[in-house]
This record gives C-alpha cells, sequence and structure tokens, in this order.
C-alpha cells in the first residue's frame, strides 16, 4: 500500500476536522442562544476527537504522536482547506460553513469506511454515526433561518455566497488521486466533489438559496500543498501557545 | 460552577413589610410543608418574598454559569494538547448547560429567559463575583476550574436541599457533572504542582492571585438578621456564609498543602481548639467595590456578553416566526 499517499490523505483530512473544531469551539460562551453554544461545543469536541484519531493512524506509520503533529507543526505544514481557517464571521458564516464542510465531511467517511486501508475503515465507521447529528443540525437550521424572514434569508444567501469559492477548495486533488483510488483506499476528490453537489444543491434550493451562478465558481485552492491565510498562522499559534511553553513537559 | 447568590444581608428593615400582606393561613400551611421536607413546585402557592428571594438566588446562579464561561473559554482554544483541550470544551459547554437548565427553573416562577439577559446585560443583576477577575494563565483555568468549582460545590450541595422542587433537581444534575469538574481541575493542578519548575511556578502565582476572590467567594459573614432567619426558615438558603468557607478550607487546604503550595496568607490555620479555620479577614470593600461593577474585569465581561446578544439577536428573531411556539418549562 502507499504509504505517503496514505499519509498526505490523513493529514489534509485530520488537520481539516482540527482547524474546524478548534473554530467550532470559538463559539463557547457567544453563540446566539445558549442552545447553540452548546450544539457548535458539541460539534468542536467530535471534530477534534475525528482529528486526534487521523493522527493517531498517522503515529502507528511512523508519524509523531498526537499532540506533537497538532501542537508542534507551523502554519505551512498544515494541510487544510482554506475554507476552515477562515474566522468565525457571524454565525450565517459560520452555520453555512458547517452545513457546506459536513456534508463533504459526511460523504467522505462514508466512502472511508469502504476503504481497502482498515485502520481508517475502523475509525471511519464511528465517525459517520456522529457526522450524521452535525449534518441533521446543520439541515435544520439552513432551511429554519433562509426562510424566517427577510433579513435572516438575505444573510444565508450572502453567506454561501461568500463561502461558495472556499467550500470548492475542500476538494483540492492531492498528489495520489489515481494511487489512492486505484488501491481502493478513496475514491478520490473528484468523486467526492459530485456526490457533495448532488446532496447539497437540493437542499439549498429547498431552503430558497440560490448556488452561485457556475461562471464564478473558482474553488479557493492551496490549503493542501501548505499556503494558508494569516488566519491559520494566529490560529496555531494561539493554539499551541501553553503546549510550547515546555513542548516536552506533561501538561 | 459557579452558583453562590448573594443575598444582601441588610434587608431586615423590610422582612415584617414583605410579609405583613400574605394570608396568614396560607403562610402558616407553606412553612409546613417546608418543615415537613416537602417541595415547593411551580404552581402552588408561595409568598411574594419567597419568590423574589429565589428568581434572584437561580438567576444569578445562571448568570455566573455563563460568565464564567467567559474566562474558562479563552482557555480552550490555547489549551496544551488533546486531551485538556477536549475536556475543557466539555467543562465549559457543561456550564453553559447549566445556565440553561437554571434558566428554566427561574422561569418556573414567572421571569423569562430574555427578562433575566436583559438585567444580566445592563447591570441591573449580578453573577458571582470571581468571575470579575482575569484568567492570566493556563493555570489560572486550572486553579479556577479546581477551588472555584470546589466552592461553587459546597454550595450546591447545600442548596440542593433546598425547598423548591425545580431548582433542586436542576442541581443534582448539576452537581453531578460538577464532581467531574473538579477531578478534571484537581488533576490540572496535580499535574502542573509536580510538573516542571516553570509549571510549578506557574501554578502557584495563579494560586496567589485567586486566593482572595475565593476567599470572597461565599460573600461577608451573614448578619444574623430576621431576613436570613426567614430566608434559612424557607429553605432558600441552605447554610451561612462562614459555614461554607469553613467547609471548604477544611477539604481544600490539606490539599493544597500536600501538593506543596503555598496558601498566601501567613495568619491560616486550624484552631485546634475551636476545629475552625483562622485567615486574615478578607478585604470586604474589595468585594464590595468589585460587586459593584468596579472590577478589573466587570466592564469586559458585560461587553463581552451584551456584544454576543447584540450579534445574535437577527437568530433569535427569526427563531420567532413560524409555528413552533416556545412554552415556558412546567417543572
Amino acid at each position: 500500500m502507499n504509504e505517503a499517499a496514505i499519509k498526505e490523505l490523513l493529514y489534509k483530512v485530520a488537520d481539516d476536522q482540527l482547524v474546524l473544531g478548534h473554530r467550532n469551539s470559538e463559539w463557547t460562551g457567544l453563540g446566539p442562544i445558549l442552545e447553540e453554544d452548546i450544539a457548535f461545543s458539541s460539534m468542536a469536541q467530535d471534530k477534534l476527537g475525528h482529528a486526534q484519531g487521523c493522527y493517531q493512524i498517522l503515529h502507528e506509520l511512523g508519524e509523531a504522536d498526537p499532540d506533537q503533529i497538532a501542537f508542534s507543526r507551523k502554519a505551512n505544514q498544515f494541510h487544510n482547506c482554506h475554507f476552515v481557517e477562515l474566522p468565525n464571521g457571524e454565525y450565517d458564516f459560520s452555520l453555512m460553513r458547517h452545513f457546506l464542510f459536513d456534508h463533504a465531511d459526511q460523504i467522505r467517511f462514508e466512502m472511508f469506511a469502504n476503504s481497502s486501508f482498515e485502520p481508517l475503515a475502523k475509525l471511519a465507521k464511528k465517525v459517520k454515526g456522529e457526522i450524521k447529528y452535525h449534518v441533521f443540525h446543520g439541515n435544520t437550521w439552513i432551511q429554519k433561518l433562509s426562510t424566517a424572514n427577510e433579513i435572516s434569508k438575505i444573510r444565508m444567501q450572502t453567506a454561501l455566497n461568500e463561502s461558495w469559492n472556499y467550500a470548492l477548495g475542500i476538494f483540492e486533488e492531492g498528489n495520489y488521486e489515481i494511487e489512492l483510488k486505484n488501491e481502493g483506499v478513496f475514491e478520490g476528490e473528484k468523486a467526492l466533489q459530485d456526490k457533495w453537489m448532488s446532496v447539497v444543491c437540493p437542499l439549498l434550493e429547498k431552503a430558497g438559496l440560490q448556488v452561485p451562478e457556475q461562471s464564478s465558481w473558482e474553488p479557493v485552492l492551496g490549503g493542501r500543498k501548505g499556503y494558508h491565510l494569516a488566519h491559520l498562522e494566529t490560529l496555531v499559534t494561539e493554539m499551541s501557545e501553553v503546549f510550547q511553553i515546555d513542548p516536552t513537559a506533561n501538561w | 460552577m459557579y452558583g453562590n447568590a448573594y443575598i444582601e444581608p441588610n434587608e431586615a428593615s423590610k422582612t415584617h413589610s414583605v410579609l405583613a400582606d400574605e394570608d396568614p393561613k396560607l403562610l402558616a400551611e407553606f412553612e409546613a410543608r417546608i418543615e415537613r421536607g416537602e417541595k415547593i413546585e411551580p404552581k402552588d402557592w408561595m409568598p411574594k418574598e419567597y419568590r423574589k428571594q429565589l428568581i434572584r438566588m437561580i438567576e444569578q446562579h445562571g448568570h455566573s454559569e455563563i460568565i464564567g464561561a467567559l474566562p474558562e473559554g479563552t482557555w480552550i482554544t490555547r489549551a496544551p494538547g488533546f486531551k485538556r483541550k477536549l475536556a475543557l470544551m466539555a467543562k465549559v459547554q457543561d456550564e453553559v448547560g447549566h445556565a440553561q437548565l437554571l434558566y428554566s427553573a427561574a422561569e418556573t416562577l414567572g421571569k423569562s429567559r430574555e427578562a433575566m439577559i436583559n438585567d444580566l446585560i445592563t447591570g441591573k443583576s449580578k453573577y458571582s463575583n470571581v468571575f470579575n477577575y482575569p484568567a492570566f494563565t493556563w493555570a489560572d483555568a486550572c486553579v479556577i476550574a479546581w477551588l472555584i468549582d470546589a466552592g461553587a460545590i459546597i454550595n450546591q450541595v447545600a442548596n440542593a436541599k433546598g425547598s423548591y422542587g425545580p431548582y433542586c433537581r436542576a442541581l443534582d444534575r448539576i452537581c453531578t457533572e460538577e464532581s467531574f469538574h473538579l477531578k478534571y481541575g484537581h488533576d490540572n493542578v496535580v499535574t502542573l504542582a509536580t510538573g516542571t519548575p516553570i509549571q510549578r511556578q506557574m501554578v502557584q502565582e495563579a494560586l496567589n492571585r485567586w486566593w482572595p476572590p475565593i476567599m470572597h467567594f461565599f460573600g461577608p459573614s451573614d448578619k444574623i438578621s430576621s431576613h436570613t432567619e426567614i430566608l434559612m426558615k424557607w429553605k432558600v438558603k441552605m447554610a451561612t456564609n462562614d459555614d461554607m468557607r469553613q467547609q471548604f478550607l477544611n477539604m481544600y487546604v490539606p490539599k493544597i498543602w500536600d501538593l506543596g503550595l503555598t496558601v498566601p496568607d501567613t495568619n491560616l490555620k486550624k484552631n485546634e481548639t475551636t476545629g475552625k479555620w483562622e485567615y486574615t479577614e478578607p478585604d470586604w470593600d474589595e468585594f464590595k467595590r468589585v460587586i459593584n461593577g468596579g472590577g478589573p474585569c466587570n466592564a469586559e465581561r458585560l461587553a463581552v456578553r451584551r456584544n454576543a446578544e447584540e450579534r445574535g439577536r437577527w437568530v433569535r428573531e427569526a427563531l420567532k416566526s413560524g409555528q413552533t411556539a416556545y412554552v415556558v418549562p412546567f417543572a
């Protein structure tokens, strides 16, 4: 099995989970209602657990331990997509990102559940059961806020417009798409995006939102290759601040 | 966390007047029920003063939970390692959940969550004074999780035996969760206290900073007033502030010393004859000043909360549309 390909895949997936989990947790204490504070915290905890699971597999493949991977790397060593590193903005953007990302996440982990790479398949079977609830949460709120009143509808449409090209960046292809597919590890970003479109577009339509014109689609790429916005640097510095006081200490 | 409602001890003069227009027969039945250990439920008759004090107490407790989520919450994004990050997220999430439970309990007495939050952000109602102090380092967050939660548990275990059913039931659940927080906090402090010299220094400095607010936590000595007596008879107030402080010192000072940490009060010792702890009298002027808005973080805490309310308003407005109407919790 092509280990370099698997590692690349695991790093990007885990980094997405870690960074979005971190962002979700920033809603703690600040949500529009207490119940949403709690919901975003639950999703944050799940995402962090998923990241940890992926880093653990990497560790078993010879990489550093999960804490060292997550809390000791520089921003340019992260392979998450730009979408997850963007600041939370207002609740509309956070919600739209969560909806768009978690649908991709759900499909991705469903694919992983059938992976020929056993440790990933095993992890995915657990993870997908959790993402089911994230998707349920996202669907409920997108439908509600997009149809509630004029202001909320405009806000959600704007959030969708702002998110769309970043969301397309989730599917930035890696260096080993063919190998992963041939070895039955993962069907690939292209297949994932196609499925995602077929799920997300009808839901947005049902909520009365318009997917941006195809002519304006321009996936935001680079994250998978280690190119990031300044936001990630800030996030990583903050996240590792205490750990780096003494990375060898027991915290 | 975190609830310790501050009941102004100087309301004694009002006691007479607040009971003056209550039906003596109903009042006697009410007091007899409490005496028998029965719980008072939302639809039951209760004196106006009982309702008022309970709303104030439960509301303050709820506010303390959401304001308390702020100093700890800022450390979620900086928690060192997966284990700590996950645990702190879950802990602070619990605290927000406690606010939800408590606001629901207070709503059964007739005040809406919106009204309560409005009173919080306009500064009309109080929350636990300790959260008007900053959590400078990771070690501060650890000390809060251990010792402030410990103080809160003492208070809440006492209040859980109170007379108002919905509050007691909320507290039973809260105390169960708090006992995990206490373990989490203790584990953190032990790790730092037995760690590297830098870690030890961090935790000692945090303890030095938090000791005065911890001593303030239970409030000033209760003035033995007829008002306090009535609240205790009605099982609204379950223990005196001094008793709770003594209980805290008795349980936690030995544990702090066991870790080789120093409590920053040279007068602190247990008088073996009386069995009571002696300590330097906390600075109650400082306490008053902070509770009335003059602490290092009062303005910031309320500004953050106000900002969150403001930014979330459109969401709450949107929720009002549609067929599903909000129903006040029944019990």
